[in-house]
């Protein structure tokens, strides 16, 4: 299956993003270069609003994500409480 | 002609964080602000002096408080909230309070609402001011005796939500009413006989000598009650109903931040508890002793506020903090 992935301007905003994903994705791989930080993930990646709440104790927006977002590649699905990468239709 | 070629070049820190941050964390990993800001930030040794006001201690003293930790730095604040998040934070409600203000402002919302509304929210608000000043001082106190930066930078923030509050109070009073209210509401905390006690309650919180039965009284017990009563069954709830509605936006900081401080008041009971079975058993007298004292103090602001559903809505906030306190692990 091909991989999807996501990648992020490597700050502390996109931090708790990455624990969440990691937290949500056991097969996630992390892979930090100069100033980016890229996820992939074998046909399926979810972030999850409530896990990045976990991980920094306040109400967190999906839509922030954008604000650090650099790429991604695979379908979106997206709603108030998730959002996930796949390559189904 | 020469090509220039360019390249990313990966320069590697040679570590991620600082020593006595690493030691807390497990080792040399990245560190988030909250944990550089935060962990080994407290003084502990070479205080040379003691202080000359109370020489028994040294200036940072853990056995100011008879709640015993083998490391302060387990009373963690979930919010991890350091200096620019909390100001970040605070800013953005600030800007959203300016906003209902400029709405209800800008609609004549405050004339539109009937006089007994008007008289029956400063009757109720208005010596909430001294309440909100008091839990001010409090967590002063507790900034300023307690130990670890944990506590103490959460409670410094802390404090100054409290002052927030009472000048939301006092701004409120003033596009209700006139300035004189603000007195009529110091006078009705003063000498009317239906506020006596809980100003006698809150007085005595003032002289709390342990940080951490402070923080029980304070910020568990008084607070528990206090903002779900007033802000949910009274503005929320009671003057909504009777077309209040613009008392609900002018003061809709107060509900919003007591729900994200339940948080860390829970978070902070529960780590302390759970370090020792001495520390749940004080931890559990102190919950149990406010809270009655709280619940019989706010008796009489909840009929001014609610009439004679006041009891019934005040033994529902007990109930809420009651489940609340066990869950941190306290025993009622």
């Amino acid at each position: 299956m091909s991989n999807v992935f996501i990648a992020f301007q490597s700050n502390e905003d996109s931090r708790p993003l990455v624990d969440a994903i990691v937290a949500d994705n056991p097969e996630a791989q992390v892979v930090y270069s100069p100033g980016l930080v890229k996820i992939d993930a074998p046909g399926r990646l979810v972030i999850k609003r409530e896990t990045i709440e976990e991980q920094i104790g306040r109400p967190y927006d999906l839509q922030q994500l954008h604000i650090n977002l650099v790429t991604l590649s695979g379908n979106i699905d997206e709603d108030d409480d998730q959002f996930t990468l796949s390559w189904k239709h | 002609m020469t090509s220039i070629d360019l390249q990313a070049k990966e320069i590697k820190p040679t570590r991620n964080t600082f020593t006595h941050v690493a030691r807390y964390i497990g080792g040399d990993k990245p560190a988030t602000r909250y944990q550089e800001a935060t962990f080994g930030a407290q003084p502990t040794q070479n205080f040379h002096y003691r202080p000359t006001w109370d020489p028994k201690y040294e200036l940072f003293d853990a056995s100011r408080s008879a709640i015993k930790l083998a490391d302060w730095y387990v009373l963690k604040d979930p919010r991890q909230y350091y200096y620019a998040t909390w100001t970040m934070t605070r800013a953005r409600q600030q800007e959203a309070v300016e906003a209902n203000y400029h709405f209800v402002e800008a609609r004549g919302l405050l004339g539109r609402m009937s006089d007994e509304v008007r008289a029956s929210a400063c009757q109720v608000l208005m010596p909430l001011r001294h309440v909100a000043w008091a839990g001010n001082m409090n967590n002063c106190f507790i900034a300023a005796y307690g130990y670890g930066t944990a506590l103490t930078a959460a409670t410094t923030f802390h404090s100054m939500d409290h002052l927030g509050i009472a000048q939301y109070l006092t701004r409120l009073g003033l596009a209700v009413d006139e300035p004189g209210i603000l007195d009529a509401g110091k006078n009705d905390w003063l000498n009317d006989p239906r506020w006596q006690v809980l100003r006698r309650l809150v007085e005595d919180t003032l002289v709390i000598q342990d940080p951490m039965e402070m923080f029980v009284a304070q910020n568990l017990a008084l607070d528990g009650q206090l903002y779900p009563l007033i802000y949910g069954s009274y503005v929320d709830e009671h003057l909504t109903l009777k077309g209040g509605t613009a008392i609900a936006m002018l003061t809709s900081f107060m509900p919003e931040w007591h729900d994200e401080c339940v948080r860390w008041v829970d978070a902070v009971i529960k780590a302390a508890a759970a370090e020792s079975p001495e520390n749940k058993v004080l931890m559990s007298d102190w919950a149990k002793v406010w809270s009655d004292r709280v619940q019989a103090a706010l008796a009489p602001v909840a009929e001014i506020a609610l009439g004679e559903h006041g009891q019934a809505a005040l033994q529902e906030t007990r109930e809420v903090l009651n489940a609340r306190t066990t869950k941190a692990g306290l025993t009622l």
